[in-house]
């Protein structure tokens, strides 16, 4: 396959870890990605395994499922057990997500109409098929998925549909970043940062970390060699002293990203400040409809009771994990009380949460 | 065990698994049904006589290169065939959603007639009811199968030794991808490979050295793999290079983010063969219709009780049991 | 985060483009785009085209990768 293929061919990868190894960097380094799909390809790709001792692979908040909330998710769970005539439709890594009142497949299975779509469109044309029903979609993502869902309100806006509407759960990368360098639990030498969020915002939208933080970022693809190129290219940049913004997916993301998209998100969202599992309130991270699209807005069409924020201790600790402060081995829940099968937290139900790809892919 | 049944435990994977012993192996289990294997063989009159049942609930009915009722002719050839059974006679009841269009019915009835005469097997005895609107949908289809198994096929997991070689039949994930395909509007120019394998397992109990056969359906070659591993207590390391797909299917996995390891067949063998008979076994594959894809992925190992893959990376990784609804993602 | 996947762009039609990965194929919307033609390779992320791919670029990184594995 054109672009896949190619970037996965393993004669490629003994040169790379060569060049790594002679870099001679030994003491620690934390290199930290925060994309579920970096998170879910490292893993896969048993990245972690190959490249030297010293070097720390570290996996941020990069699964938009896993920085949900549980209130957020309560709040969902809650009205689609009251509203069964109403559809909900949402990504499959939405469905297994637990919450303190249950999972999206739960309440399923006592009636509610929960239905998984690969695009927000889907979504759509659910509701232009059976416009008898309320359809409303669970918008999780990032930079990526934030304009499909703002272009699928405008074509529902342009269609004159009135029985869709959308719970805006997005957010934004760069302040969470910048929410790790301020509270500094951990010490992050570089970061991957994310191929598709930054094909949309353009890599410019780091220059606060180079600048303000001294720390090196370089963009990097989903296959297996990108991730090697991206992570010698942020040594080198250590070994140098330097702290730049680097673009090793070049083939697809530019300073200035996808303009066309970005006005389509800044036209329809407003930024607000939002909570983030494992983070608390993050300034300026989260985006919501505008009140001129309101009639799009589930949150303002439906009384979606938000619960106020629990947070139990139940020695779930995937706030620490989603801040890259621990690995999932050293939860004393993981792959004991916590298995993919019987989830505790976000981070191993969801398939681009950390613990889920290191139970799955590291487990020895 | 969670409370509720979900869609998790119809996965095929832990969950299922749960369900199975938590609830029905502890009602009525006993030494053959704790086997949980495809299907039961048993002694009856100096006659061993094998035994399965299964039932078919596809949706969409019809989907590219079958339907419900091929279907559920071939898993029942198939679960028999795999544990060395000649298929004989068949039993099939079907449950009718009202208001199910009658000129459906002929259709799939039809397509189990041609099934049947393929596989030549017959249904012998049947049942069929009729529930209210929305409680099935359309048409669920339960079969059981009766089948001989001759005096010198002698497969069973205790016989399973470190080296022994493991062979699956096929391209895999093609009849999930197809399904999934279909959900997600993704145009696909491959089939299911939905078909009998009564004549591929007859010609490699032919050959012999043949230890265990299954044939991969829900949950895909992992599942499977998993399975081998617990009913023989060994591990099996398989390599990710060797294992044949195709490469439109591989497009829809990128599509969808799914794991093609994952993903069901509906006419495709596993079977755990010792080294020396390997090269006769597959040899005989070959020149068999549904066997021309056969290829050797892997092999036993003594320690683990683990399925590892050895990825084109050169990387080693485990490839766990699937644990509830294999389901496409977007991050 | 992003699932995004590398498909050829065989036919386009209003806002739609029909894309193609190894031969499985899907309408998929151009709303986020501009400019992408037949015969372009693009991203396609929930649905939708996000980003289009720079051949040059991408023979860039692959020359950059190859030329780390002859370094002596």
């Amino acid at each position: 396959m054109r672009y896949i293929d190619e970037f996965r061919d393993s004669a490629q990868v003994k040169g790379i870890l060569d060049e790594i190894e002679s870099l001679g960097l030994r003491e620690g380094i934390n290199l930290m990605e925060i994309c579920g799909t970096h998170t879910h390809s490292i893993s896969r790709y048993g990245i972690r395994g190959v490249i030297p001792r010293g070097i720390g692979l570290l996996s941020g908040p990069g699964c938009p499922v896993c920085v949900t909330t549980e209130e957020e998710i309560d709040a969902i769970i809650g009205f689609a057990r009251e509203n069964r005539d109403v559809v909900i439709a949402t990504f499959g890594d939405m469905l297994k997500v637990p919450a303190s009142v249950g999972s999206l497949e739960g309440v399923r299975a006592e009636g509610s109409d929960v239905r998984v779509v690969y695009s927000p469109l889907d979504a759509l044309e659910v509701a232009i098929g059976e416009p008898e029903k309320e359809v409303i979609f669970c918008a999780v993502g990032f930079e990526t998925t934030a304009p499909t869902v703002g272009a699928t309100v405008l074509k529902a806006m342009e269609l004159g549909v009135d029985n869709f509407s959308v719970i805006s759960l997005h957010r934004l990368t760069p302040p969470a970043m910048r929410s790790l360098m301020e509270e500094g639990e951990v010490r992050i030498d570089g970061f991957i940062c994310p191929g598709h969020v930054t094909a949309i915002t353009g890599s410019e939208a780091y220059r606060f970390l180079a600048g303000e933080y001294n720390t090196p970022c370089v963009v990097a693809g989903f296959e297996p060699l990108d991730a090697l190129l991206a992570i010698y290219m942020l040594l080198k940049q250590i070994k140098d002293g330097r702290a730049e913004i680097e673009v090793e997916y070049s083939r697809v993301v530019t300073p200035k990203g996808n303009t066309r998209a970005k006005r389509i998100m800044e036209r329809l969202f407003r930024v607000v400040d939002t909570r983030w599992r494992g983070f608390g309130l993050i300034a300026a991270s989260g985006l919501k409809l505008k009140e001129e699209f309101s009639l799009y807005d589930a949150e303002r069409r439906f009384y979606i009771r938000r619960m106020e924020a629990v947070d139990k201790d139940q020695g779930c600790r995937c706030a620490d994990v989603i801040r890259g402060i621990i690995t999932p081995e050293e939860c004393s829940l993981f792959s004991t009380l916590c298995r993919p099968e019987s989830p505790l937290g976000p981070c191993m139900v969801s398939t681009e949460g950390t613990c889920s790809a290191y139970y799955r892919y590291e487990r020895r | 065990m969670s409370q509720r049944i979900t869609l998790a435990h119809g996965a095929g994977g832990t969950r299922t698994e749960e369900l199975v012993k938590g609830v029905f192996l502890e009602a009525f289990g006993n030494p053959i049904l704790e086997e949980l294997s495809d299907q039961a063989t048993v002694e009856m009159e100096g006659k061993r006589v094998s035994l399965t049942t299964d039932s078919y609930v596809v949706s969409p009915l019809f989907f590219r290169g079958g339907d419900i009722g091929k279907l559920s002719v071939y898993g029942t050839v198939n679960d028999l065939s795999v544990g060395g059974a000649t298929p004989v006679y068949m039993s099939a009841s079907f449950i009718i959603e009202e208001g199910t269009e009658l000129s459906l019915l002929k259709r799939i009835a039809e397509s189990m007639r041609d099934a049947l005469r393929e596989c030549n097997t017959r249904i012998v005895t049947a049942d069929t009811k009729v529930v209210e609107r929305g409680k099935a949908d359309t048409l669920f289809i339960n079969t059981t199968g009766v089948g001989l198994v001759d005096d010198h096929v002698e497969l069973s997991a205790t016989n399973i030794e470190e080296g022994d070689v493991v062979i699956l039949s096929g391209t895999v994930a093609e009849h999930g991808a197809v399904i999934l395909a279909e959900r997600a509007d993704i145009d696909i120019p491959f089939r299911s490979d939905c078909a009998p394998l009564n004549g591929l397992t007859s010609v490699m109990l032919r050959a012999g050295g043949v230890k265990l056969m299954r044939d991969v359906t829900r949950g895909g070659l992992a599942t499977i793999l998993n399975e081998f591993v617990d009913a023989s207590g060994k591990g099996i390391i398989i390599e990710e290079g060797l294992v044949p797909i195709r490469e439109d299917v591989r497009g829809v996995c990128e599509i969808l983010g799914m794991d093609p390891l994952y993903l069901a067949c509906e006419g495709r063998l596993v079977a755990i063969v010792s080294p020396e008979a390997a090269d006769r076994v597959l040899h005989a594959m070959h020149c068999h219709p549904m066997g021309r894809g056969a290829a050797v992925v892997g092999r036993i190992v003594a320690q683990g009780r683990a399925v590892i893959l050895r990825t084109t990376m050169g990387v080693e990784r485990v490839v766990g049991k699937l644990s509830g609804e294999n389901l496409p993602r977007i991050c | 985060m992003c699932l995004g996947i590398p498909a050829l762009v065989i036919g386009l039609e209003g806002e739609e483009a029909l894309v193609d990965v190894a031969g499985a194929r899907r309408k998929v919307s151009t709303a986020l785009v501009e400019g992408i033609e037949e015969g372009d390779y693009v991203i396609v992320h929930a649905g939708f085209i996000i980003q289009k791919i720079d051949a040059d670029r991408a023979a860039e990184t692959i020359r950059m990768i190859r030329e780390l594995g002859r370094r002596p």
